[in-house]
């Protein structure tokens, strides 16, 4: 399909403008986005009679008027008397935290599957199958309605509360844990751990450049986790070790004190994680299969010990193939997340739906909750280009 | 210098016990090794911890035809399924014409049966499906032949569930292949109308479009024009698979050699014989699996018109759960239609995998 002009010599009509295949291709775009241009000519001209048919208000004006509705729960204050944008706010922040939180124990849950389900123990290796194909070919919000009538229905009310370990309590309230009291040390401790983490990173670039240097390796793993464990229990220590507990009590038909998990946001977080991982254990299997045999092989007979044929032949090579349909399950559960409207959940798109609901413009509420997560699936796709990039094989 | 003895009984000496039949098995498969037996022993703990309760709850204490009696007996109810299975099915279908529904149901079967073999994948086939596609469509609806129209705010259930996912699935692949080959193509036009289109729904979560469909698709109609819920809802989903189709075609396209594009150039054919002649009879073969998987995914998806309030499946299930009389009784409800929902995937996705042996040359 090679655009080749055709010469223009005997024949004349050969040389006719639509015998030349770039100016035929730019008539057939033009045609394209004609056709296109008139179909959103006609959408919108239809939208726009409607709404003034309707009457129904335009633009984003109603992001400064006041909500005046609660909202369950929400990491920043927030009250019925505060403005549709904050509460959109708090949707958003919702949508993260359970989408952050989701990641983490799916991400956890799926690489123990996925190994499982290589074990050479039979039973182990069948049971990590059986989870991977019933969870998978169960619609998840199916799950999700499970889980909620699970926490609804089938726990106990507060005064009967399961308590399965001590200072754990398991209600039709939600889940109540026992935390430690508050007390300066708290904080302190959250610092040292941040300072830990710094050290760790700056210890293991030393040992890198070292090792490249000299050849003399540095133990930066156990020095890194004796760094994170030490520092805080330093700082602990230094306070006087406070060991009071603010522990969950009956108070009326309520828990009081500790913190607590809505039923909502447990059963969406179960839900999610218990799918998604799924489909994760399943890619961490096929990435950790992918490694041929032979590299382990090879590894070995340099005299490589296990943990270091773990960490640099077999790992590196799993995890290119492991990472890209990571970070697209990842997105998935992100996007998953936009179910907790039909459990109550106060997510973004759930706020939104509210918002729709109570000042009739659709259309501004559709789009934003497209936009957000349009915004979501870039940052992802930026991440995996990024890491694509860096991990590509460089071949010679 | 070794000296072989042969002793003539060592020849029909059997392996050791230990090492062949069950206990052979039990000591390579379950206790090779201190992890491996201790993880055995633990993974037995909790099976006889769980399966014993729970066989016990949903089969042996269960009640399966009572009415009333479930409350306050300590087995499953499964009660609530056999007495309200018809409206669970069928949803608000008019009772006297049910059998249409179910007729319609056990042709899509019988189609989905017998066209498994690949051997059987021809022209006629194809004329059978469209043939039969419509002919479900016309036992649905009625008003035809005799039959007695229902409206379309009366269907619900499972027909329902599978109508919005086969003719999803059967809409969306033609639009899939074309935006496939907008998105290979050369017109830079028509190529970023086709990634804008793609990346926008992939990006976006379909429930999204699900709203879109039932608060926004209203206005963008001229006055006096109404579509139905259902099929507003059927066109998000189109909308919504198109996209993934499209990305899976794409792969498909992507696989095929240039060598193919020029050789049927080079025999003089135009872009669409190309295509319809030597492309995409190659890449539509590589994409059967990814395409099942996408079938897969579009029929669990359907799940999430309950959230616009349509009455599939799951809705209608839900709604004899706030019956007063059936509160309470989830957990069992909820099992049946995960049942419903496993089976079929799990004969999808069986078939998928074997498709992909079957259809798998390399070796």
């Amino acid at each position: 399909m090679a655009a080749s002009a055709s010469p223009p010599d005997t024949d004349l009509s050969a040389s006719r403008f639509y015998n030349d295949p770039a100016k035929r291709s730019l008539i057939y775009q033009a045609g394209v986005l004609l056709m296109v241009a008139l179909l959103a000519y006609y959408l919108i001209s239809n939208t726009l009679a409607n709404v003034e048919r309707q009457s129904i208000a335009t633009g984003f004006g109603f992001l400064e008027k006041e909500a005046s509705f609660e909202i369950g729960e929400s990491l920043v204050p927030y009250s019925a008397a505060d403005t549709y944008a904050r509460a959109l706010w708090v949707g958003v922040l919702n949508t993260l935290k359970v989408s952050f939180i989701g990641i983490v124990l799916t991400v956890l849950l799926g690489t123990l599957v996925g190994i499982a389900r290589l074990s050479t123990n039979w039973l182990v290796s069948r049971m990590a199958a059986v989870y991977i194909e019933v969870l998978q070919d169960i619609p998840v919000l199916l799950q999700l309605f499970f889980w909620y009538a699970f926490f609804y229905e089938m726990l106990p009310s507060p005064r009967q509360a399961l308590n399965p370990i001590a200072g754990i309590f398991l209600s039709n309230r939600g889940l109540m844990m026992a935390v430690p009291a508050s007390h300066p040390a708290w904080d302190f401790m959250g610092w040292a751990l941040l300072a830990a983490v710094g050290l760790v990173w700056l210890l293991r670039r030393w040992a890198r450049k070292r090792q490249a240097r000299t050849g003399q390796g540095f133990p930066v793993f156990w020095s890194g986790v004796g760094l994170l464990l030490g520092l805080p229990l330093l700082v602990w220590l230094l306070w006087g070790a406070p060991t009071e507990m603010d522990v969950p009590h009956l108070a009326g038909f309520n828990f009081k004190g500790g913190i607590g998990i809505s039923p909502e946001f447990a059963a969406l977080l179960l839900g999610l994680v218990l799918y998604t991982a799924a489909f994760v254990a399943e890619i961490v299997r096929a990435g950790i299969q992918s490694v041929s045999k032979g590299q382990t092989e090879a590894a070995k007979s340099l005299g490589l010990r296990p943990g270091l044929v773990l960490n640099l032949v077999v790992l590196p090579q799993a995890l290119r193939v492991i990472i890209p349909p990571l970070t697209s399950q990842m997105l998935n559960l992100t996007k998953n997340s936009s179910l907790a409207v039909a459990i109550g959940y106060p997510d973004f798109v759930s706020v939104a739906n509210t918002t729709i609901n109570q000042t009739g413009q659709a259309i501004e509420g559709v789009a934003m909750i497209m936009i957000v997560y349009l915004c979501f699936s870039l940052l992802t796709s930026a991440f995996m280009n990024w890491y694509n990039k860096k991990i590509a094989l460089v071949e010679r | 210098m070794t000296v072989h003895v042969i002793d003539p009984a060592a020849e029909n000496l059997k392996p050791p016990a230990t090492s062949v039949g069950v206990v052979g098995w039990m000591r390579a498969n379950l206790f090779n090794g201190v992890f491996n037996s201790i993880l055995t022993v633990l993974t037995l703990i909790l099976l006889f911890q769980t399966l014993p309760p729970f066989i016990k709850w949903a089969f042996i204490d269960a009640h399966w035809l009572s009415g009333d009696a479930c409350r306050g007996a300590d087995g499953a109810c499964w009660s609530v399924i056999s007495n309200n299975l018809r409206f669970i099915v069928f949803g608000f279908y008019p009772h006297p014409e049910q059998w249409r529904p179910l007729l319609a149901m056990l042709l899509l079967v019988g189609l989905l049966f017998y066209s498994q073999n690949r051997s059987r994948w021809n022209k006629p086939l194809a004329w059978a499906w469209l043939v039969g596609l419509i002919s479900m469509g016309i036992l649905l609806k009625g008003g035809l032949l005799g039959l007695t129209a229902v409206e379309s705010t009366q269907w619900g259930g499972l027909p329902l569930t599978l109508l919005l996912s086969v003719f999803g699935l059967t809409a969306a692949y033609p639009l899939g292949v074309v935006l496939a080959l907008g998105r290979q193509s050369r017109m830079r036009v028509v190529q970023t109308l086709c990634v804008i289109y793609i990346e926008l729904i992939r990006g976006v979560p379909l429930i999204s479009l699900l709203f879109m469909s039932s608060v926004v698709f209203p206005l963008f109609l001229p006055e006096g024009v109404t579509l139905n819920k259902i099929l507003r809802a059927q066109v998000a989903i189109i909308l919504f698979t198109a996209a993934y189709i499209a990305e899976v075609v794409r792969g498909g396209l992507q696989a095929i050699p240039r060598g193919q594009y020029e050789a049927a150039e080079s025999m003089g054919l135009n872009y669409w014989q190309t295509m319809r002649l030597v492309i995409l009879p190659q890449a539509l073969k590589i994409v059967i699996p990814p395409s099942v998987s996408i079938l897969i995914s579009a029929f669990k998806d359907t799940s999430l018109v309950v959230i616009i309030a349509l009455f599939d499946l799951l809705k209608t299930t839900k709604s004899v759960l706030s019956d007063p009389q059936w509160m309470g009784f989830s957990a069992e409800a909820y099992i049946f239609v995960a049942v419903v929902y496993f089976v079929c995937c799990f004969f999808m996705s069986n078939y998928s995998r074997r498709l992909e042996k079957e259809l798998d040359t390399s070796l």
